[in-house]
């Protein structure tokens, strides 16, 4: 009996007993469209993250204060809690590391800001003039505070297009008075919409000159983050030296201060969506176990139920492995339909799925492939034993069974 | 070849043996006890005979049976089929030999219900990788053979019992075997029914197919050339019929299952 005609075979034995195979297949659908979105919304959050690390802008060295520990160990999130760094640091580094191009500083807290009578919750970001550079922000209307702004801790604020939407209703905002605690400050400018960048969402912050906000508002010299952005992507590491070699010098230690440079701060956060993905697949695919389970338990019924027919197609001439094919064949072809429905199934959920989280929709070939691969497999696996018991059935006692 | 009746053997008879069992001895294991279904059991079988295996249940006629069709093995003794011994065939040799040897007709038809006549025709020829559309022919073939040309796609549900054997019938014939093995082949059908069916098994005798059937019922082995009888694992009685009962039939009967031997034995082994 050749391949063809055991698919033939396998197709009318599992069309003749419709329900049970849907129910049969149903499991092995589940199991693979849960391995595809699973690993859909693992890669989706991967690429988010990413493109958000990205987002920060290019060739960029982020410093924090604190203990450098291993690479990955810390992520973004993890601020430095020492108060080390101030303004003079950032001037160093603008004087003494020939391959930084830009450094700005930045201090970002969340804070209340009212307007009128209405207040939202929102970040307060301070920094200075060259953090648009540095960060590849845009400013889409009025003008950003300068060099002189940040030099007579001007109160003044530029704001992202959230704060527009929310405070302002959407209405003009440039030469209108925010609050800030008691500071009253004056907007003049309004940011480009470039959403969530890093840990903060552009648009949902407002900037301020960072004297003014060392001064008036949080009463600190300290600043938490440095971004020192490099001449070009060749020259990182030389800034990366330096910038060590400078704020070693300056604060007499290198635990003082950690460097972060993009890649790094990818990479740790690659490593935790990857962790992410895999234990989102390791779920899933403990439904696709159950699945194939159910092939098994369907096809040792079958082969139970079918245990005349057995004898009598070997009694006709069946080989034992002819038989052993049939039952591997139908049990194959049960899972792989499940399986080619699931991944239907599974594209068409990581679609919903993205939708509603907000994220890329990232079904990888991978993620199609290996659940078609896994549910051959599946089908293989846990056909092999009812069909290799029904190889070996003997004939004459098969022909006697009723 | 070389494997025929040894120097004492209990069988001596005439020169070209299709079937040659000696001294066969069938024990079954039931938890601790054995059954002995066989006995010591000696026969041979010519080419062109048609033999009627007559005894009460328990005598071990099927057991018999089993074992000449190559389904099961004996305890002990040999079977030689066209003087090469069984035993010593491997699983895909014995599935050669019921595949291409011998047609195999049921007292319970064991036709498979989600296939249509034809398509349970075609079953045999399936595992002798015949293409799908000689297989097609060949059935409607053997199918016209048994006169139920009208009825190739009709489920078994949908045929009467005499219908149903005679679309096995046209199974076992389809490979164009050299033996026909039926067992009990009219136990489940009314006279009328049975003597068709009789009367088939005579045309396939006289186109030269060996004919073994087993029956408990006196009048239908009449139909037969010669009757042994068992008893208890053993046989009691061989007896050459002088004057056997033949069942009436229609000649074109012969003419479609000559046809049949003749015209498609090239298509069968070309396949």
């Amino acid at each position: 009996m050749n391949l063809l005609e055991g698919v033939r075979t396998a197709l009318l034995s599992i069309t003749s007993n419709k329900m049970r195979s849907g129910l049969t297949m149903l499991g092995v659908i589940i199991g693979v469209a849960a391995v595809v979105i699973m690993v859909a919304i693992g890669e989706g959050a991967n690429l988010q993250v990413s493109s958000q690390i990205e987002r920060l802008g290019s060739n960029l060295l982020i410093v924090m204060p604190g203990r450098t520990r291993e690479p990955g160990a810390r992520t973004m999130g993890a601020f430095g809690s020492m108060d080390v760094l101030t303004m003079d640091e950032v001037q160093a580094i603008r004087d003494e590391c020939p391959s930084v191009r830009a450094v700005a500083p930045e201090i970002s807290r969340g804070t209340t800001v009212r307007y009128g009578s209405s207040s939202i919750q929102t970040q307060v970001v301070a920094t200075t003039p060259e953090y648009l550079s540095v960060r590849a922000f845009t400013v889409a209307s009025g003008s950003f505070f300068t060099e002189q702004d940040v030099q007579l801790a001007a109160k003044v604020a530029v704001v992202g297009q959230g704060v527009v939407d929310e405070l302002f209703s959407g209405a003009d905002p440039i030469g209108q008075e925010l609050k800030v605690g008691q500071v009253r400050l004056r907007v003049i400018g309004v940011m480009g919409s470039k959403g969530q960048s890093g840990m903060t969402n552009v648009d949902d912050a407002i900037y301020v000159p960072i004297t003014t906000a060392q001064k008036r508002i949080l009463g600190t010299k300290y600043v938490r983050t440095i971004y020192a952005q490099a001449n070009d992507a060749k020259s990182m590491d030389a800034a990366n030296d330096e910038i060590v070699s400078v704020l070693a010098a300056r604060l007499g230690s290198t635990d003082a201060f950690y460097v972060r440079n993009q890649a790094d701060v990818l990479g740790a956060a690659q490593d935790v969506t990857r962790v992410f993905t895999l234990l989102l697949a390791g779920i899933a695919s403990v439904s696709l176990l159950v699945g194939g389970i159910g092939v098994m338990n369907i096809m040792l019924v079958s082969v139970t139920e079918r245990t005349r027919e057995i004898g009598l197609r070997k009694a006709l001439g069946a080989r034992t492995v002819d038989i052993l094919m049939q039952f591997l064949i139908e049990s194959v072809v049960l899972s792989l339909v499940g399986g080619v429905i699931g991944i239907i199934v599974g594209i068409a959920g990581s679609r919903i799925a993205a939708r509603v989280a907000g994220w890329p929709a990232a079904v990888s070939v991978g993620a199609v492939l290996i659940p078609f691969c896994f549910s051959l497999a599946v089908g293989l696996f846990f056909g092999i034993y009812p069909a290799s018991r029904a190889g070996r059935l003997n004939p004459v006692e098969a022909l006697r069974y009723e | 070849m070389g494997a025929g009746p040894g120097p004492d053997s209990a069988v001596v008879r005439g020169e070209s043996s299709v079937i040659e069992v000696d001294r066969l001895r069938k024990i079954y294991r039931v938890g601790s006890i054995e059954v002995a279904a066989l006995r010591g059991v000696s026969l041979r079988i010519d080419e062109g005979e048609f033999v009627a295996i007559m005894g009460p249940s328990g005598s071990g006629k099927t057991t018999f049976m089993n074992i000449l069709g190559c389904l099961d093995q004996p305890t002990e003794g040999s079977y030689s089929l066209d003087e090469v011994l069984v035993s010593e065939m491997d699983d895909t040799e014995l599935a050669r030999v019921r595949n291409r040897r011998i047609g195999f007709v049921f007292q319970t038809y064991n036709l498979l219900p989600r296939l249509n006549a034809a398509a349970n025709v075609e079953l045999p020829l399936i595992y002798r990788g015949v293409p799908r559309r000689t297989r097609r022919l060949l059935a409607v073939r053997a199918l016209e053979a048994v006169g139920l040309k009208d009825r190739l796609h009709h489920k078994p549900s949908e045929l009467s019992g005499g219908q149903q054997q005679r679309v096995a019938i046209a199974r076992s014939l389809v490979t164009h075997p050299q033996i026909v093995l039926a067992d009990e082949p009219t136990g489940n059908l009314d006279t009328k029914s049975g003597v068709e069916i009789m009367a088939i098994f005579q045309a396939l005798n006289d186109s030269g197919i060996t004919v073994v059937l087993v029956t408990h019922n006196a009048d239908i082995a009449q139909y037969a050339k010669r009757i042994v009888r068992f008893r208890d694992g053993l046989i009691v009685a061989d007896e050459t019929l002088s004057s056997r009962t033949i069942a009436e039939r229609d000649e074109s009967l012969d003419a479609l299952i000559a046809g049949l031997t003749e015209g498609t034995a090239e298509e069968v082994k070309a396949g």
